[in-house]
């Protein structure tokens, strides 16, 4: 067995209704090894989460379809896996943090029943050690363990979303995806359930993808960085690669937008303009019509990925004289 | 939870005081003398004024309410029946069986139905199943009871002669009736049920179920049911309350001695005390069922349940306080 967990080459999904085909993610490719931990950064709508829910073989079909490309964990290819097969492998091995937890628990099931319920079902126990293994669960993310016959009602938004966080670990996965796991939690309790994960992640032996918008995150948490822009990643690399060796002009719009503490600003730098509408992606670049570099080259053709240096690629026209390929 | 029950019990009062006042008054005022209708043509004057006196229908309005609502209250007397001249209450009492267990079956059968076909409809959402059970149900909405009834009599009394036309005495008599009251409920809750489980189930919480590995199975009865019985509930109480009052045109075609036709014949024969105390009976049951239907409601949510119950924790945290 290699020591790439996850492999995904040229994933394509779209959103298909009636009138209009939603573009979600257009080829996007991505490998993980054991133990890595990957942020996956894009403003709403760049695909992050279509891209988790590909993994999880949860996209909603109708409308949702994985058009081609392949998504191969430990070897296996998730998409043309069986249903069964899949079912063993989702919540056991590959788990999923959600982005809003007032929202990700059944509020008619105990937070205890919840979590037990995943133990039982991947492993082979007893309904009381399952009991016994929820209630481990909840202290290892802080919460008594007497709150297992407690409903979600009951809990606030930080103790909801460590309850989600206890579920998805519950079976030690191999790999775990975590979308936007701070966004609906005020600031205080962020840090706190950030620095839980990464608690929890060390030594585990776990892989983590990390879905965030939020690039001081994947700088606390993350080896590697892919940036999504519109379905695409526009930059892949390590931490090193994408923060010292910034390359694609979203990229550094985006560096460009994080306010400087050590320069005295009026006013945020955003990037001009709005992301393309899904329904409506550019011919060239997508990323082209924002792009203060873009030239007639760019709304020509879709960009070539280059590598720039070993394991950094970026997806640009202007990169291709720089780069080492 | 038992304080709740009680306090809901005590609300019922004013309920019941509330429709006696009103159903006595519309009696009071309504046109036709009882004494006309029950004495005949042939009766003289002097007949119908002692029938008055004798039925205290010569005093006033309010104090005939009183004395009425005085036998209600202390002895569960219901007045006496102008017709048979037999108390209220045990007219009713003879009857509201025939009534409970057509209703009964009814609701077990639309529930069965109902919640089954809503469900694959809603998981199945524009599928041809789906196309077929919506407009099953729409039909089953539409289709008025009696003609139904009839057109039950005709295909599978007459023409198979699988099952006798009328009667309530064997099973066999009770499979039309049963089904006649039936489709209607069931249509209207197979409607609630799929409308109410497509909304449950593009909510966050089933995709966490599935994301858990859990079955579609599982996922749909348990997950997903458990949050749409509200809605489910409610049409049901009110399917069963609205037939506990009697089923009249089917009670009528099927000739089943129930509630329904009851209330019907004594309606005709302006027989006021039976009307009286049949819709008091009536509101009585209705309240009752509301009362279940409460009650189920807060097995079913936990959040409904918190309302009327301390949660366990805060109560073991007190009592450790004072220990």
């Amino acid at each position: 067995m290699s020591d790439t967990i996850l492999e995904i080459k040229d994933l394509v999904v779209h959103y298909v209704t009636d009138r209009t085909t939603v573009r979600a993610v257009n080829g996007i490719s991505i490998s993980l090894e054991r133990g890595e931990s990957l942020g996956l950064v894009g403003e709403t709508g760049a695909g992050k989460t279509t891209t988790a829910l590909s993994i999880m073989q949860l996209i909603p079909d109708p409308p949702g379809r994985i058009v081609s490309g392949e998504i191969r964990y430990e070897g296996e290819d998730l998409v043309a896996m069986s249903p069964a097969r899949k079912r063993e492998i989702r919540g056991n091995q590959v788990s999923m943090i959600f982005q809003d937890p007032m929202t990700a628990l059944n509020p008619v099931l105990t937070v205890g029943d919840q979590i037990a319920e995943v133990v039982r079902l991947h492993q082979k126990i007893s309904r009381a050690k399952a009991t016994v293994k929820a209630q481990e669960m909840l202290e290892l993310v802080g919460i008594p363990g007497e709150r297992y016959p407690e409903y979600p009602h009951q809990f606030s938004g930080g103790m909801k979303q460590r309850v989600v966080i206890a579920m998805a670990l519950a079976c030690d996965p191999k790999l775990l995806i975590a979308d936007e796991p701070t966004t609906a939690l005020d600031v205080t309790i962020q840090d706190q359930v950030l620095d839980l994960i990464e608690k929890l992640m060390t030594g585990s032996g776990t892989s983590l993808i990390l879905i965030t918008h939020d690039l001081g995150v994947v700088a606390e948490i993350c080896q590697k960085a892919a940036i999504m822009y519109a379905g695409e990643i526009v930059e892949y690399g390590t931490l090193p690669h994408i923060y010292q060796n910034t390359q694609h002009p979203y990229t550094v719009g985006l560096f460009g937008s994080v306010p400087n503490l050590n320069e005295d600003v009026d006013r945020l730098r955003p990037i001009k303009g709005l992301m393309p509408d899904p329904t409506e992606v550019p011919a060239g670049c997508v990323f082209a019509p924002r792009c203060p570099e873009a030239s007639a080259e760019c709304s020509a053709a879709p960009a070539p990925v280059v590598e720039v240096e070993p394991g950094h690629f970026v997806k640009c026209h202007k990169r291709r004289g720089g780069g080492s390929k | 939870m038992i304080k709740f029950i009680f306090r809901r019990l005590l609300m019922m009062i004013p309920v019941l005081i509330g429709v006696s006042f009103v159903i006595f008054s519309m009696l009071y005022f309504a046109p036709g003398d009882a004494a006309d209708v029950i004495l005949g043509d042939l009766a003289t004057p002097e007949d119908k004024q002692l029938f008055r006196a004798e039925h205290g229908l010569d005093k006033p309005f309010l104090v005939q309410y009183f004395n009425y609502m005085k036998g209600v209250v202390t002895e569960g007397d219901l007045g006496t029946s102008y017709v048979t001249r037999q108390p209220v209450t045990i007219e009713i009492m003879e009857r509201f069986p025939a009534t409970l267990q057509l209703s009964a079956m009814s609701v077990f059968l639309a529930v069965v139905i109902g919640v089954t076909v809503g469900i694959i409809s809603a998981t199945r959402q524009y599928s041809f199943i789906d196309h077929l059970a919506t407009s099953l149900s729409m039909i089953g909405v539409s289709m008025p009871n009696f003609w139904q009834g009839m057109m039950l009599i005709i295909i599978f009394s007459v023409a198979l002669r699988w099952f006798p036309p009328s009667g309530f005495s064997t099973p066999m008599h009770w499979v039309l009736p049963a089904v006649t009251v039936g489709t209607n409920a069931s249509a209207n809750i197979m409607r609630m049920t799929r409308s109410s489980m497509l909304e449950i189930i593009r909510q966050d919480y089933i995709r966490t179920a599935r994301a858990k590995g859990q079955t579609e199975a599982v996922v749909i009865w348990k997950h997903a049911l458990k949050n749409a019985l509200i809605p489910i509930i409610t049409v049901v109480g009110l399917s069963f309350g609205r037939l506990l009052g009697g089923a009249v045109l089917t009670e009528s075609i099927f000739s089943i001695a129930g509630v329904g036709k009851l209330m019907v014949d004594a309606i005709k024969l302006k027989n006021f005390p039976m009307v009286q105390g049949g819709v008091l009976f009536i509101a009585f049951v209705m309240s009752i069922v509301n009362l279940v239907v409460d009650v189920l409601y807060s097995f079913a949510d936990p959040r409904i349940r918190s309302m009327y119950t301390r949660p366990r924790t805060r109560k073991a945290a007190t009592a450790k306080e004072a220990a």
